[in-house]
């Protein structure tokens, strides 16, 4: 798994991984999710989506890992594109709670028909990245919320994805554990060079975190605009303390709010 | 986040109050728990013996608990045989309703057509009390045993149907998707997502199954009225009734509720056994 790593080139230089042309998605042939969506993927990117509650971002996350169809439009991706080149993260941890630990991680080769002896290191590779190797025989309900989302994160990198869609996954944790979560994400993706496509409600989280935020509105679903934040990885303590940072809120808050008028 | 959050504390650490007391009262009910059934048990006996004894009610009406006792000793012979055929009616039945209900629950789950065609006729083969099937099927099924066991089953196997059946669409929908996205087959759905999440509906209905295959077995006794051979504990019973041997009715009535409680106490250990590592119901929780 680490020895697949790809380097993040910087913003500006990146070849597309995938995008999203003129995406229409109606549901029940009267609510529009989404309206004349584009958004062009480029292989490194952190984007965040950030926008109120049921302006598209989930269904935008569906139907990039072709669960739906689009209504019009389609998604198309750079190259060869497997199973094994998307990774998932839900709002809630999402294991079986019969399988261990490591039975959970193992589930994407499995289904692929890898038994667990040939697929082993790189079980045990995503759950070290975690800090989760000594819990390889735990059952999820011995383990905390926190515990259970990393979790679900080292199965969604074990296949070592292209891309991995997270869809807001420490909405329902609580402060410290998500900051320490923040910080190992970004730990991760740097590790794995995967690209990150990251639904969330906190304009703090999409700053501290991404370098595109793209800003959606509701009635109809739709891209409003797309913030940059340019700050350098590795970020930590002292980026979420910066006059930068705090700039970058303020810009962000204010996109947002633009976007919930919207609704009014 | 600590690696060590929900590890056991070292032992040696002192109990607080409200550990200690807690650990008072689940020692407490440790011991409640048996002996006051066991304390109720002896007061009952002593109370019928008394009534039995000051009324001087004759044994043909209701016998004291040592005649009772003294049946069960005295007959034993035959009504060991006669539990152990009912026995084996009633595992056997299970056994069949466990493979035919949760068998069909999977059909059923994989064609959606399949259950249109069938889960009516299922349902209505359930609602029509078994009594009253009981004697057609003697017409027309003539070994006595395979008559029997076909009662057993049409009551026993519907709750391991419906509650499979149930289980088998519970599945959270979040992994549901997880699957689709990882390409897994609709068999891998069904082995390593649905089976799973079935299983502890499917225990809750073989629960209820174990029951009701004594029930029916019993019902099926009573229907097919057999002597010789086939002469199962229900069958006894009657037998004893209308020799106006209470005594022995009372002990072979105790030899099928004693069936019934085993049965239900293996099952119940059987399904913890299987779900005590990772679900809920088998969690102890302190506070
Ligand atoms: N399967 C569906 N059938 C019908 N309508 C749907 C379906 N899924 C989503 N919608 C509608 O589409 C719109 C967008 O939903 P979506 O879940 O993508 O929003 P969201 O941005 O993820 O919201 P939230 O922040 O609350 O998660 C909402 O109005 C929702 O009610
Ligand atoms: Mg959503």
């Amino acid at each position: 798994m680490s020895a697949l790593r790809r380097p993040t080139l910087p913003l500006g230089e990146r070849p597309p991984l995938l995008q999203m042309q003129a995406v229409d998605k109606v549901f029940g042939g009267t609510v529009v999710a989404l309206k004349d969506m584009n958004l062009v993927v480029n292989q490194g990117d952190f984007i965040s989506l950030l926008g109120p509650s049921g302006c598209g971002k989930s269904t935008a996350l569906r139907i990039i890992s072709d669960l739906l169809h689009p209504t019009r439009g389609k998604v198309i991706w750079e190259g060869d594109h497997g199973i094994g080149d998307l990774g998932v993260v839900f709002q809630e941890p999402t294991l079986m709670p019969w399988a261990t630990v490591a039975q959970n991680v193992w589930l994407p080769y499995r289904l692929r028909g890898k038994t667990y002896n040939t697929v082993k290191d790189e079980v045990l590779e995503a759950l070290r990245l975690v800090g989760l190797e000594n819990f390889l025989n735990a059952y999820p309900r011995e383990l905390s919320g926190g515990m259970k989302m990393r979790v679900s994160i080292a199965r969604a990198m074990v296949t070592n994805p292209r891309l991995i869609l997270m869809d807001e996954p420490f909405a329902a944790l609580d402060e410290i554990t998500r900051h320490k979560l923040n910080n190992d994400l970004l730990r991760l993706k740097d590790k794995i060079g995967c690209t990150v496509i990251f639904v969330t409600h906190s304009v703090f989280e999409s700053v501290f975190l991404s370098d595109r935020i793209v800003v959606m509105a509701a009635r109809p679903g739709r891209v409003l605009q797309e913030l940059r934040v340019d700050a350098p990885y590795p970020r930590g303590e002292e980026f979420r303390t910066s006059a930068e940072y705090a700039a970058h809120t303020r810009a962000a808050s204010g996109a947002l709010k633009e976007a919930m008028g919207e609704l009014a | 986040m600590t690696i060590a959050e929900n590890r056991p504390l070292p032992v040696a650490e002192a109990l607080d109050e409200d550990e200690a007391r807690r650990a008072r009262a689940r020692r407490v009910e440790g011991i409640a728990k048996w002996a006051l059934p066991v304390v109720m048990m002896v007061l009952a006996i002593a109370g019928w013996a008394w009534v039995v004894a000051a009324n001087d009610i004759p044994h043909y009406i209701l016998p004291g608990p040592g005649r009772v006792w003294t049946s069960l000793v005295e007959d034993w012979g035959m009504l060991l045989d006669a539990a152990y055929l009912t026995g084996w009616i009633t595992l056997l039945a299970l056994l069949l309703a466990v493979v035919g209900g949760a068998g069909l629950a999977i059909l059923f789950n994989q064609s959606k057509m399949l259950e249109l065609s069938f889960y009516p006729y299922a349902v209505i083969l359930q609602v029509t009390p078994v009594v009253s099937i009981a004697p057609l099927i003697f017409i027309y099924v003539d070994s006595k045993i395979a008559g029997m066991l076909l009662c057993a089953w049409i009551v026993a196997f519907f709750p391991v149907l419906s509650s499979t059946t149930l289980g088998l669409n519970s599945v959270d929908h979040n992994l549901r998707d997880l699957f689709r996205i990882y390409g897994a087959s609709r068999w891998q759905k069904l082995r390593y997502l649905q089976l799973p999440s079935a299983l502890p509906y499917f225990l809750g209905g073989l629960k209820i199954a174990g029951g009701l295959s004594l029930i029916g077995a019993v019902v099926a006794e009573l229907v097919a009225g057999t002597g010789g051979i086939g002469s199962g504990l229900a069958f006894r019973i009657q037998e004893a009734g209308y020799r106006l041997n209470i005594a022995r009715m009372f002990a072979a009535l105790s030899l099928v509720a004693a069936m019934g409680v085993f049965i239900f106490a293996a099952l119940s250990i059987f399904s913890h056994l299987l779900l005590r590592k990772w679900h809920e119901s088998a969690l102890k929780r302190e506070g």
